[in-house]
């Protein structure tokens, strides 16, 4: 489980998030809705660790431990995987190459085990099409090229590939569409099947039509300003932002 | 030509790690000082030279002194000339079996794995210590396809004909000060003649060593590949730790005829101790294919600029050059192609890493004269910089005048950013893997590039390389 308490992150000397408290437990959706610059992929880079997102006050737990100490690929092998919003390109990487070298890591096995690649690589081919992509993109480089659809189709593929237990999903549904919103909300509610926790974050509740989450929160301004169910969201979708603050 | 365990090809590590200080082995006889008429003729009678090696070793003598130095050469005004020893002839009879090299001398070949490499993979190998071949052999087999591998000297003597009409010929003394030294004072190397229609596919290489500081090597490589043959040669070369550092100027000439394949690898490995200059020119005629591929990763100083002059009609060249400059060195490198007849083609990959305060240089030339019709060559030059202290620079030059002609020029330079070492970071792999990930993947096109093999002792040297990287970046 993971638990964000009273968390203030700065970024360049300038206080984002103001003492945010949210929990994600496993087998539930929680989401975090909100304008832009509202502090939504700052929580995200804070809960993984990046470099320059300062946590000034507040903890984060996984499991009921600190992981403020944690660089982010430690973070990650605890089990939180991160899917930012702009993925980068990384030219020369095939998906071939990445995928098992991450497996690999994960697991334990020595990174020049050749052979461990082949059976990762045919291990991973279903996922690669419950996201709607064919093998081919395994031949590809990472994110080179890519459409937004494709880069957000080829991140939730790695969030199944990679088998976390938290799943922080930052905009995974921008650049698709409708047919790919569905494919993702499909996926979400598989993840959450699965005993997955999964914290969802979007501007935008449109995957929200797809898949109920289990708790909805408006992040403005660095703070947790309104938190509930679905309504939550019906109310931010009738009346935007804007009402949320004056309620 | 493949070989079933490429790892056989490697024992990689780095050459001061691997080899250690340079232990002193006698010399039988040591020229040295300031390079006189007296000081040449002193070589050529040591070698028992006929009189017209000796002229053409006087006249390159003649050009080394009227040459300005290069002016575009940053760093080599560190070599005194004047101070060096241009011949060595270490105290070792020329033999074809290691029984016979000195022990203390046979030790830095099999630290590095090379009777190892002889005995499994090669077909013919070529030893050099200081200034003269210690060790040559040719498998029997090749000898039967009437295939000739010999010392560089006593292709002098037994060929002289074929040696006058190739030698200092594909690649002229007048070119620049440093092919007239080499020309002045050249020594060891071996002579490679393939009859035609003969194929030597299991590689022949020629391995060079310098034992000690203040020294210079001039070793000639001339490999000549007649009609619709082909050849596998790789070169190699390091060297162990001195106080001071010593100098290379060696020269390879090859010459592809009418529908031959020659294919050249030089691994480059020189300790940080010595200054690197390379001579390197190819001939193609008719149909005739040049591969050179090159792994420049040790020296202080490295200059290396492997260069075809695609003479027949339909004949190719592709040029792969990878060069590491990691810590306070300079490689400067760069592919030359001279389209000098029609429906020539030529391709060249260049990519560089530089690190740790390295400096890459390139400056590649395509030279597609009137007359050329429909030559095509394409160029790919990538250089990727891992922080701040370290640079890399692209001349390219290029001179098109045939209107057919066809000609594309990529030049990157690129730096790992944040953003890619975070995302890797958020997958899991710690932050060695995750340069090496990108490092691998920067080079995987020059990997598909170059013969399988080569592409294995490259991923090697390199994973050793970039073992610790994690304070970069």
């Amino acid at each position: 489980m993971l638990e964000v308490k009273d968390l203030h992150v700065t970024v360049e000397e300038k206080e984002i998030l103001k003492g945010v408290n949210l929990k994600v437990e496993p087998g539930k959706l929680v989401v975090v809705m909100g304008p832009n610059a509202g502090g939504k992929s700052t929580l995200a880079y804070a809960i993984m660790g990046r470099e320059g997102y300062e946590v000034t006050k507040g903890d984060i737990l996984f499991n009921g431990e600190s992981i403020l100490e944690l660089g982010p690929d430690e973070r990650s092998r605890l089990g939180i995987f991160l899917s930012v919003q702009e993925p980068p390109p990384l030219p020369g990487v095939k998906g071939s190459l990445l995928v098992p070298a991450v497996i690999k890591k994960r697991r334990g096995i020595p990174m020049d085990d050749k052979f461990a690649d082949i059976k990762i690589l045919r291990e991973v081919r279903p996922k690669l099409e419950l996201v709607g992509l064919d093998s081919s993109y395994m031949g590809r480089e990472v994110n080179v090229g890519f459409s937004g659809g494709e880069k957000k189709r080829f991140e939730l593929f790695q969030a199944l590939a990679y088998d976390p237990k938290i799943v922080i999903l930052d905009e995974p549904d921008s650049g698709l569409d409708v047919d790919g919103v569905k494919m993702v909300a499909r996926v979400i509610d598989d993840m959450r099947k699965n005993g997955k926790g999964v914290l969802l974050i979007t501007h935008n509740p449109r995957l929200l039509h797809f898949i109920t989450p289990d708790e909805v929160n408006v992040l403005i301004d660095g703070k947790i300003v309104m938190t509930g169910g679905l309504e939550v969201a019906e109310f931010v979708e009738t009346h935007g932002y804007d009402k949320v603050v004056t309620r | 030509m493949s070989i079933e365990k490429p790892e056989e090809l490697v024992r990689y590590r780095e050459p001061e790690e691997l080899l250690g200080f340079a232990k002193d082995y006698p010399a039988e006889v040591e020229l040295k000082g300031r390079i006189t008429e007296s000081l040449i003729r002193e070589i050529s009678k040591v070698k028992k030279e006929p009189e017209w090696m000796t002229r053409l070793r006087l006249k390159s003598l003649e050009l080394f002194y009227k040459l300005p130095m290069p002016n575009w050469l940053q760093g080599i005004e560190m070599l005194d000339l004047d101070t060096m020893a241009h011949y060595v002839k270490p105290d070792i009879e020329l033999s074809s079996s290691w029984d016979d090299i000195p022990k203390e001398v046979r030790e830095y070949y099999e630290k590095i794995g090379i009777p190892e490499l002889e005995a499994k993979v090669l077909h013919g190998l070529s030893a050099q210590y200081e200034s003269e071949t210690i060790y040559h052999k040719m498998k029997k087999s090749l000898e039967d396809k009437g295939v000739i591998m010999i010392p560089m000297e006593e292709a002098v003597q037994k060929y002289p004909d074929i040696v006058k009409r190739y030698f200092l010929r594909i690649f002229p003394p007048s070119d620049h000060k440093f092919a007239a030294l080499h020309g002045a004072l050249w020594s060891g190397g071996v002579f490679v003649y393939v009859p035609k229609g003969v194929r030597v596919e299991a590689p022949i290489e020629a391995f060079f060593l310098i034992g000690r500081a203040f020294e210079s090597q001039f070793e000639h490589t001339l490999l000549i590949a007649d009609e619709n043959s082909y050849i596998y040669f790789i070169e190699g070369c390091t060297a162990p730790m001195y106080k001071g550092f010593s100098f290379h100027d060696g020269m390879v000439e090859l010459y592809a005829h009418r529908g031959a394949h020659i294919r050249f690898t030089t691994f480059q490995n020189w300790s940080k101790h010595v200054i690197n200059f390379n001579n390197k020119r190819a001939i193609a005629e008719e149909n005739a294919r040049v591969d050179w591929v090159e792994g420049s990763i040790g020296s202080m100083l490295t200059y290396v600029y492997p260069s075809t002059v695609l003479r027949g009609k339909g004949s190719s060249s592709r040029s792969v050059v990878f060069t590491l400059a990691k810590g306070p060195y300079l490689k400067d490198s760069g592919s030359k192609m001279f389209h000098v007849a029609p429906n020539t083609k030529s391709r060249i990959v260049n990519k560089s890493i530089s690190v740790d305060g390295g400096i890459n240089v390139y400056r590649g030339v395509i030279r597609i004269p009137y007359g050329a019709r429909n030559a095509v060559s394409n160029v790919e030059c990538e250089s990727l910089i891992l922080d701040d202290k370290s640079y890399a620079y692209t001349y390219p030059h290029n001179q098109i005048e045939e209107p057919t002609a066809s000609v594309s020029h990529e030049a990157t330079t690129m730096r790992l950013t944040e953003d890619q070492i975070f995302y890797l970071l958020s997958r899991g792999l710690d932050e060695d893997d995750a340069k090496n990930l990108l490092i691998m993947g920067f080079l995987d096109e020059l990997f598909i590039e170059v013969p399988f093999e080569v592409a294995h002792v490259l991923k090697k040297v390199l994973e050793i390389e970039f073992e610790k990287l994690g304070g970069v970046g």
